[in-house]
């Protein structure tokens, strides 16, 4: 039961990072209706950038922030030179262009930061493990990832719902051309949402960088889970990826833990013990087949342009 | 083949192009350099996997990008089959076609319900499911990958472990996907499919069952791919869940768009032009994705119609 627990606040956790990368993916996909393969780029300089500051300041606040805006810059950056020309081609257009920049970016880490990876230390205050209920206790640092995810939810929230800047996201996401029409400056907006999403994106990495190693292709692995939660919660609806990434971040989590020992209870063979860990890992796959059969768009279609 | 064999600048090079490649051994052979017999069927076997990519993405319009995993099935399928004592081709080869053509029906049954975008990443996922299961198989060696000790019998046919043999069955196997390819595409069921590329609601009305044969346009596909990778499992003698990673499926892509979205032999020419490109890169320098990565995004936004685009163009 105590084992239970953890696991479920591990899903949690992956969960709301999920989030993080898939909101991203969204806003650009919904917006700019662009398929950017890059974003698992920013989610690796974000953790880079982390480790960098972190260790240049001594603290770790301090790196995140300054990580934080230099992520933001870079997605301003990449946007403004390389992304606009892929606006408005055909998605092949767009796999092809991003999947070059995913290689450019792998192997500018490389060349700036060196083939090994690097660790980021966490303040001793957040080392503790916490006592959340009674015998149960919990990684301080864990639950500062989903505290911070969750605010970082609400201030999304918050803006794409309640200010102008959000106003004018949500018109473009549903008319662009009009957007464009009435006066506003179609391309600002662009680079601005780019950067939101880079930023978010780096958010991500630079939370997840004290419990994974940073290294090259780090984000090669997370963006499918990104790209599964957004099919899964339909593409373009933030609301949709919340919920999706909540989902996708539980089963997956849930599935590794405790699905091989389930299926060792259930079908007792050799056969068992070699398919458990491989099917495991096929959970959210199954899941999102299984929503694709009933729901083509997904749980939250955004609507139909 | 006349279809195919035009006098123009485009097949001009494919022929050139042909011709190196039958030299190849023989050049191999003068020289001693063996390492071009190993990077050249390397080539024809993933061009082979273009080919098939092509006939889905370039002509039906399917923009697969989980291909990775039919190349990753096929070798599994010889590299498992070879690990239980089955070492004879005539079983390994159909079994890798079978179950290719077999994941594919599934992954087209789901993804080919949508449309556009979550088309491009529902393949993509289950292709990286494929991945995590090699990954969870212990057995086979999981993340590690498997070393296969005998290459696939053919009961004293052919012997795969002659090099300048198995480079011509990859030649001769790839001239024929591509003969495939062309015939099929100009049949009725390719021509209902290419329709359907460009409108697929008028090819519906017309009345043709569009979704079935975009479906068998898929399948064949991925069986076609399966057979290359049962040939990329018998040239590295080694087979591991890297094979299918989703990148892998990208660089087919890349290979495919390079080449000429379309064109019977621009999977091939791009197949060439990219490895050769990623070769000649990471000899002069350390870090070839940094020109690699900037030529692509290049590619995506100047070079309409790859490089078959381009020769048409100068066609006077």
């Amino acid at each position: 039961m105590l084992y239970f627990i953890e696991q479920l606040l591990n899903g949690v956790q992956l969960g709301m990072l999920l989030f993080l990368l898939a909101a991203g993916l969204t806003l650009i996909f919904g917006i700019m209706d662009l398929v950017n393969l890059a974003h698992g780029s920013l989610y690796m300089l974000g953790a880079y950038f982390a480790a960098t500051f972190a260790a240049l300041t001594g603290s770790f606040v301090l790196g995140a922030i300054l990580a934080l805006t230099a992520t933001f810059v870079s997605g301003v950056a990449l946007e403004v030179i390389a992304i606009r020309p892929l606006y408005g081609r055909s998605h092949l257009d767009q796999v092809l262009g991003t999947f070059g920049l995913l290689l450019f970016f792998n192997e500018l880490v490389r060349l700036v930061w060196g083939p090994a990876g690097m660790t980021l230390s966490l303040p001793s205050a957040m080392l503790t493990a916490v006592q959340i209920i009674p015998g149960v206790y919990y990684p301080a640092y864990r639950l500062v990832i989903i505290a911070a995810t969750l605010a970082v939810a609400a201030l999304l929230y918050i803006l794409v719902m309640r200010t102008r800047l959000g106003m004018l996201i949500r018109a473009g996401a549903s008319n662009r051309e009009m957007v464009g029409a009435l006066g506003v400056n179609i391309k600002l907006l662009y680079t601005l949402v780019f950067g939101l999403g880079a930023a978010l994106a780096g958010f991500a990495g630079l939370m997840q960088a004290p419990i994974l190693t940073v290294q090259i292709g780090m984000g090669e692995n997370i963006l499918i889970l990104a790209f599964v939660v957004i099919i899964i919660g339909g593409i373009g609806s933030i609301r949709g990826a919340f919920v999706a990434a909540i989902i996708v971040g539980l089963i997956d989590t849930l599935g590794r833990a405790f699905l091989p020992d389930l299926l060792r209870a259930m079908i007792n063979t050799n056969a068992a013990l070699t398919l458990a860990p491989a099917l495991s890992s096929m959970s959210i796959y199954m899941l999102m087949a299984g929503i694709l059969v009933f729901r083509p768009e997904g749980l939250f279609p955004a609507a139909s342009k | 083949m006349s279809v195919l064999f035009e006098r123009n600048p485009r097949n001009a090079v494919t022929i050139g192009l042909l011709v190196i490649l039958a030299l190849i051994p023989l050049y191999a052979a003068l020289t001693g350099n063996t390492f071009a017999m190993t990077l050249f069927t390397r080539v024809l076997i993933l061009a082979m996997a273009a080919v098939s990519l092509n006939l889905i993405m370039g002509y039906g319009g399917m923009v697969s990008f989980g291909h990775a995993a039919y190349l990753g099935l096929g070798g599994y399928a010889v590299g498992i089959l070879a690990k239980e004592g089955v070492g004879s081709g005539f079983i390994q080869w159909p079994v890798a076609i079978a179950v290719s053509a077999l994941f594919a029906l599934i992954v087209g049954a789901l993804s080919l319900r949508t449309r556009g975008v979550y088309f491009i990443m529902i393949t993509l996922a289950f292709a990286q499911m494929v991945y995590y299961v090699a990954i969870g198989l212990d057995r086979y060696g999981g993340d590690d990958g498997l070393t296969i000790y005998k290459r696939s019998q053919f009961g004293g046919l052919i012997d795969l472990n002659n090099k300048t043999l198995f480079y011509y069955l990859c030649f001769a196997l790839l001239l024929a996907s591509i003969y495939l390819v062309s015939r099929l595409v100009n049949s009725r069921f390719g021509l209902a499919i290419q329709g359907a590329r460009s409108n697929e609601r008028r090819m519906r009305a017309i009345g043709f069952p569009v979704f079935r044969y975009k479906l068998v346009c898929f399948v064949i596909a991925g069986a076609l791919c399966g057979l290359a990778g049962a040939l990329l499992a018998n040239h590295t003698n080694f087979i591991s869940p890297a094979m299918m990673f989703w990148t892998r499926s990208g660089d087919l892509m890349v290979m495919v768009v390079l080449g000429g979205l379309a064109t019977p032999f621009g999977p091939l020419v791009g197949t060439v032009t990219y490895l050769l490109l990623e070769e000649a890169l990471s000899r002069v320098t350390e870090y070839p994705g940094l020109f690699l990565g900037p030529t692509l995004l290049l590619v995506a936004i100047y070079l309409h119609g790859g490089i078959a685009g381009l020769l048409e163009r100068r066609a006077p």
